[in-house]
């Protein structure tokens, strides 16, 4: 097992997953009732939220890369701007996300 | 009355059984090479059923135990769901047992069917959104069961298959930024995340970046509404 940390640990980050999510998904049904619509607030932060959060995940997923010393990020800028370029050109999920991550494997594997 | 809907869902979850599938087994292959064992995918695909914070999570997994920011971590990557609910309200009334199902499956893809396609005139709506929500968590399931089975199989060098991660979030910022006017909460978002993981580092990054990325979208919310408004 990886990881640092023990088998109860686990089960209560993964828990603590799952109640997250459930609470996103069922709090509209015990909050709201039908006729009412939600505060202006709440619809503001839903609808501009998203893009936030997925422009913080994009750098979390870099979090390890050292960017001051040894390749500078390097393969891994090269293998976003690919996925980057493909999806703006084709626009297909599957193919954008695939291209991406082999060219980042063929890349630390053969290049870097 | 159930047969009869189940034949009328499937074809509309076609799409999401090749993405689901592909994702799915990209995430279960990911959790494999990270050591974990195929029960670990099958068991979070099937309690969470949440692609983006189901990646997140092995990334968690392996980190120190934080329990807070994984809680918090949650509501924020989850957060969206809330609009689905808000926007399914309606559609949802007076299905009873049915209805609980389906708002626990409800994830984007799923929504996205249900809230936009209606059942044929002589299906059971309800059943109809019920088997879009099952047939699509289970292809999520089936994907990342098998990836996490097959995971060990693989002898090529898996080296950089955690860039699966990164590639899908790339992906899903660029389709926000296609579909939005206003790109200030994109901004916001990566660079409010680039400013504290220099000052805080990689371990402790997170909470502080959610803390700025709420309070700046509260700062500045007359500003954004308003280029809504004059763009629209």
């Amino acid at each position: 097992m990886s990881g640092t940390m023990t088998f109860y640990e686990q089960i209560i980050t993964i828990g603590l997953c799952v109640l997250g999510t459930v609470i996103t998904r069922f709090l509209p049904f015990a909050v709201f009732k039908e006729s009412k619509t939600p505060p202006q607030f709440i619809n503001y932060i839903g609808k501009y939220l998203p893009s936030a959060v997925f422009g913080m995940l994009v750098i979390y997923c870099l979090k390890d890369v050292s960017f001051l010393s040894g390749w500078h990020g390097l393969p891994e800028l090269i293998a976003i701007a690919l996925t980057a370029a493909l999806h703006l050109w084709r626009r297909n999920m599957l193919l954008s996300v695939s291209a991406g991550t082999i060219s980042y494997m063929l890349l630390i594997h053969f290049v870097f | 009355m159930k047969l009869k809907a189940l034949k009328a869902a499937f074809p509309h979850t076609l799409p999401i059984l090749a993405g689901f599938s592909f994702l799915g087994l990209a995430y279960g292959i990911y959790m494999n090479v990270s050591g974990f064992s195929f029960l670990y995918p099958m068991l979070m695909s099937v309690l969470i059923f949440g692609g983006s914070l189901e990646f997140v999570a092995v990334e968690m997994l392996l980190s120190p135990f934080a329990p807070l920011q994984v809680f918090l971590m949650t509501l924020l990557i989850q957060t969206r769901h809330l609009f689905y609910g808000i926007s399914m309200l309606s559609k949802l009334k007076g299905l009873r047992f049915k209805k609980y199902y389906i708002i626990f499956g409800m994830c984007d893809e799923t929504f996205s069917i249900i809230y936009s396609v209606d059942a044929p005139k002589d299906v059971d709506r309800g059943w109809f959104m019920f088997f879009v929500t099952l047939l699509n968590h289970f292809y999520w399931v089936l994907g990342s069961t098998v990836g996490g089975l097959v995971g060990s199989l693989i002898t090529v060098n898996t080296d950089g298959i955690s860039f699966v991660m990164t590639a899908m979030f790339v992906v899903i910022f660029l389709e926000q930024w296609i579909k939005e006017k206003n790109h200030a909460s994109a901004v916001m978002g990566l660079l409010s995340a680039a400013v504290c993981l220099c000052i805080f580092g990689a371990n402790a990054f997170l909470l502080p970046t959610m803390a700025v990325i709420i309070l700046l979208l509260a700062m500045f919310q007359k500003p954004i509404q308003r280029t809504e408004v004059q763009l629209s």
